[in-house]
């Protein structure tokens, strides 16, 4: 598959840090949690979870991302995708908690909304650094309740989403998706093992990808070597017992980086 | 059992070089999960190299581009990946390695030995990195020299694996055969290119790479087939090989094994579905 061209037809400003570009194409049958390949040309490709059927919603960290900011309605970029296994959708009735920090509230955000669809009761977990950070938060709250944490305190709880996290019956869920940074994620991973739900929620990992397709290895997890790119990027907990996550990650050339 | 070049191999299929073999955790996973008879890491060089930028793989009708750029921790950070794949992965591990020179070459070759490989496999055919790979392996003298070098300072097999684009390949095939080789690898990818016509951009980041995949296999065939007719060494055939029609096919040319590199990107069991 040969990247598609996308046209930017709208750019949602997030976050000071964070946008989101809404493009000319639908992706019908993605799943949230599913991501595209974006290739800014010239620069770099780089994986991008889907904030919905027709946008990605990016933050500004590197080369690539910093390039993307610089393109307005109009610009193009390279599309591939979607791919890589997404949530699991509950069932109707089912109880779905979803715990977003920061940018990871990307995926969530549509996996929120098709959760509900599906008859299942939502509830959001939104964290963030401060009030300023928080994204999405009108789209979970129209899927179900939303409890907010900001490391500042500018919203919600003050601290952590664990912080949140600490005062809920998670017994009373039958599914939980998580993602965020991963120092938020580890913690969260603990939390629900020491609950023991851990094989209730299912984690949205991120790591280095060269191709994107399965093939290079440049993505695999230890202990089980599965491939973020193709088995993952969404995990369930159980699968990333004793594995490297919060541990550390490895770079462009396959050196492991301490988180 | 199956003995290739002294292995003992429990299947004839094999991991091609560059293909899951970054970290110990994957080789381990294709030999178990996906039977592979023996496993080759990633191309080991002297130095960390983050490869060249992406888009570096990109599938077509036919195949697969790619230009990674030998991306790789070094001989050094390799070792504990080394370390896990010799002892959980149950199958011979082959230790990939590249360099510019036979001293770089004796160098990677020397530096991973603690990690007891079981065979080195040479590659002299990458054909996308400046200074390495298809710019050694397309010199008969120098790929001569690596082997030689290489040959000197281990006491397991070496393989080298070889460029279908020269003119003529029995020509790389034998003089690594005079250089002590133990077996040759054939083929590496095809020069390829692909570019976006919305934008005009090449899609490779690199601009340009190599091509595997099913469109390859006829240019494999006849490679293996040439070298088996040229050689005394044993063959191991890879280029475009998905089924185990292709693997009989690639044998029938001469073949004493195959490696499979991109067929992994529709099943990982690939390699124990040719086996049965």
């Amino acid at each position: 598959m040969l990247p598609l061209n996308a046209t930017i037809v709208r750019i949602n400003e997030e976050s000071p840090s964070v946008r989101t570009f809404f493009f000319d194409h639908q992706f019908e049958t993605m799943t949230p949690g599913q991501f595209v390949m974006v290739w800014v040309r010239g620069v770099d490709e780089v994986p991008m979870g889907l904030s919905s059927k027709d946008s990605i919603t990016v933050q500004k960290v590197g080369e690539a991302t910093s390039k993307l900011f610089e393109l307005e309605e109009g610009d193009s970029f390279g599309l591939r995708g979607p791919f890589g296994k997404g949530f699991s959708l509950p069932s109707e009735g089912e109880k779905t908690l979803v715990i977003a920090g920061g940018v990871g509230a990307a995926p969530l955000a549509p996996y929120a909304e098709a959760a509900r669809i599906a008859g299942s009761e939502v509830r959001t977990v939104l964290g963030a650094r401060s009030a300023g950070d928080l994204i999405f938060q009108e789209r979970f709250a129209d899927a179900g309740e939303v409890y907010i944490s900001t490391d500042d305190g500018s919203k919600g709880t003050k601290g952590f989403v664990t912080d949140v996290l600490s005062g809920l019956n998670l017994s009373a869920y039958d599914r939980i998706a998580v993602c965020g940074p991963e120092i938020m994620m580890a913690s969260v991973f603990r939390l629900l093992e020491d609950r023991k739900v851990l094989e209730r929620s299912e984690f949205s990992l991120h790591r280095y990808f060269k191709c994107g397709i399965g093939v290079c290895g440049a993505c695999c997890i230890d202990q089980s070597g599965l491939r973020v790119c193709k088995d993952g990027p969404v995990f369930s907990g159980v699968q990333l017992l004793d594995s490297e996550l919060g541990k550390y990650t490895r770079d462009a050339s396959g050196r492991r980086v301490k988180i | 059992m199956y003995t290739l070049t002294g292995l003992k191999l429990k299947n004839p299929t094999i991991l091609a070089a560059g293909v899951l073999g970054t970290t110990g955790a994957s080789l381990c996973r294709v030999a178990r999960e996906g039977g592979a008879g023996a496993v080759v890491t990633k191309s080991i060089g002297s130095t960390p190299k983050t490869g060249h930028s992406n888009p570096s793989m990109v599938k077509l009708d036919c195949g697969f581009l790619n230009a990674m750029g030998l991306p790789n921790p070094s001989y050094p950070g390799f070792l504990q990946e080394l370390d896990t794949a010799k002892k959980d992965s149950g199958v011979p591990v082959i230790a990939s390695i590249f360099g510019g020179s036979p001293a770089e070459f004796k160098e990677v070759a020397e530096g991973l030995l603690p990690g007891k490989p079981d065979a080195f496999e040479l590659n002299v055919s990458c054909p996308h990195a400046e200074g390495y790979g298809a710019a050694v392996g397309s010199n008969p003298c120098l790929v001569e020299a690596v082997t030689a070098a290489v040959k000197d300072v281990v006491n397991v097999p070496v393989w080298v694996k070889l460029t279908p684009n020269v003119s003529d390949i029995t020509c790389i095939g034998n003089a690594a055969e005079s250089g002590g080789a133990d077996a040759v690898v054939a083929i590496n990818t095809l020069k390829g290119m692909a570019i976006d016509i919305e934008s005009g951009y090449p899609v490779l980041g690199n601009r340009s790479g190599g091509l595997s995949g099913n469109a390859v296999k006829p240019v494999a065939v006849k490679c293996v087939y040439d070298l088996y007719t040229a050689l005394e060494i044993p063959v191991i055939g890879v280029g475009g090989v998905s089924s185990w029609q292709d693997a009989v096919e690639m044998i029938m040319a001469g073949a004493a094994a195959v490696q499979i590199g991109s067929a992994v990107y529709d099943r990982l069991d690939i390699f124990s579905e040719i086996d049965t």
